[in-house]
């Protein structure tokens, strides 16, 4: 168990998230997707500032900036699908072209 | 082999298997629970990594709260029974995402890490073996007190972000409640 590990599994993590943002076309699932790549990223982070020699808790403050900024946006992300659904009652992502041209 | 490795490899094949899962449904409800087990799993990770106060953040505000808005909002908008469509087994994306995982890990393999490891110290986040022959050092030293840590500087170095992130979550929940609210009723 060493820092290459970890960076193994959160590139790991994050590309699987990658795949479920470009493949789904449902909004909420691409949102849960991308709440999968964040707690990569958030894996990454950590093991840094757990194996780094120096900053030794930076990582784990900007960690916490992380889940307060991706907690803010699971809550608008729901308003808007929430209001797409009662506008247009559909989540799908290809039946949203309200800023399309 | 130890037993921190058997127990990070137990761990990282459920996070890994239940990420997969999520992506893989096609019932929206189904992806949100096996979600929450791969936060969990991220949490025992924090734990592993000695980060105890981020992995009690992870289980409170993901576990307890985003799920429970991602499941609310699940109830709220999509019919559950006909689950979601996808674009299909798409082998352009699949092909892209994997050029982009060994893009990352060849890398983090080149590159030359200033970590403790690295300089030829024999430690593991948590301690090292003469630590933990000696009781009461060890056990100060496993349960290092980083909360202690991390509020000192947020509240001294990170001051600002923190009162940036707080302008951030109140300008989340304005714009939350303006998206909602129904437009007939103020007219």
């Amino acid at each position: 168990m060493s820092l290459i590990h970890f960076q193994i599994l959160s590139a790991a993590m994050f590309s699987i998230g990658l795949y479920g943002v470009l493949a789904r076309r449902n909004a909420l699932l691409v949102l849960l997707s991308i709440e999968i790549m964040l707690n990569a990223v958030n894996i990454n982070l950590v093991a840094f500032s757990s194996y780094a020699e120096s900053a030794q808790e930076v990582g784990q403050i900007i960690a916490i900036f992380i889940i307060t900024v991706a907690a803010a946006e699971v809550g608008l992300a729901m308003a808007i699908i929430l209001r797409l659904f009662r506008d247009r009652s559909s989540v799908d992502l290809d039946d949203i072209d309200l800023m399309k041209w | 082999m130890s037993l921190l490795d058997i127990i990070f490899g137990v761990i990282s094949l459920v996070a890994i298997a239940s990420a997969i899962s999520v992506v893989n449904q096609r019932d929206i409800f189904r992806a949100a629970l096996f979600l929450v087990v791969s936060f969990l799993a991220v949490a025992a990770l924090f734990v592993l990594l000695n980060a105890e106060f981020l992995a009690v953040v992870q289980v409170l505000v993901y576990v307890g709260a985003v799920s429970i808005l991602i499941i609310f909002a699940i109830m709220l908008t999509s019919n559950v029974q006909t689950g979601s469509t996808s674009h299909g087994f798409s082998p352009l994306i699949l092909i892209l995402v994997a050029a982009l995982t060994a893009l990352i890990v060849s890398t983090a393999i080149s590159t030359d890490w200033n970590t403790w490891d690295s300089k030829g110290f024999e430690v593991s986040p948590g301690g090292t073996e003469e630590d933990l022959s000696n009781t009461e050092q060890g056990i100060k030293n496993v349960f290092s007190n980083t909360t202690v840590v991390i509020s000192t500087l947020i509240m001294t170095r990170f001051v600002l972000p923190m009162e940036v992130v707080s302008v951030v979550l109140l300008a989340a929940v304005i714009g939350a409640l303006a998206l909602v609210r129904d437009t007939e009723v103020e007219s």
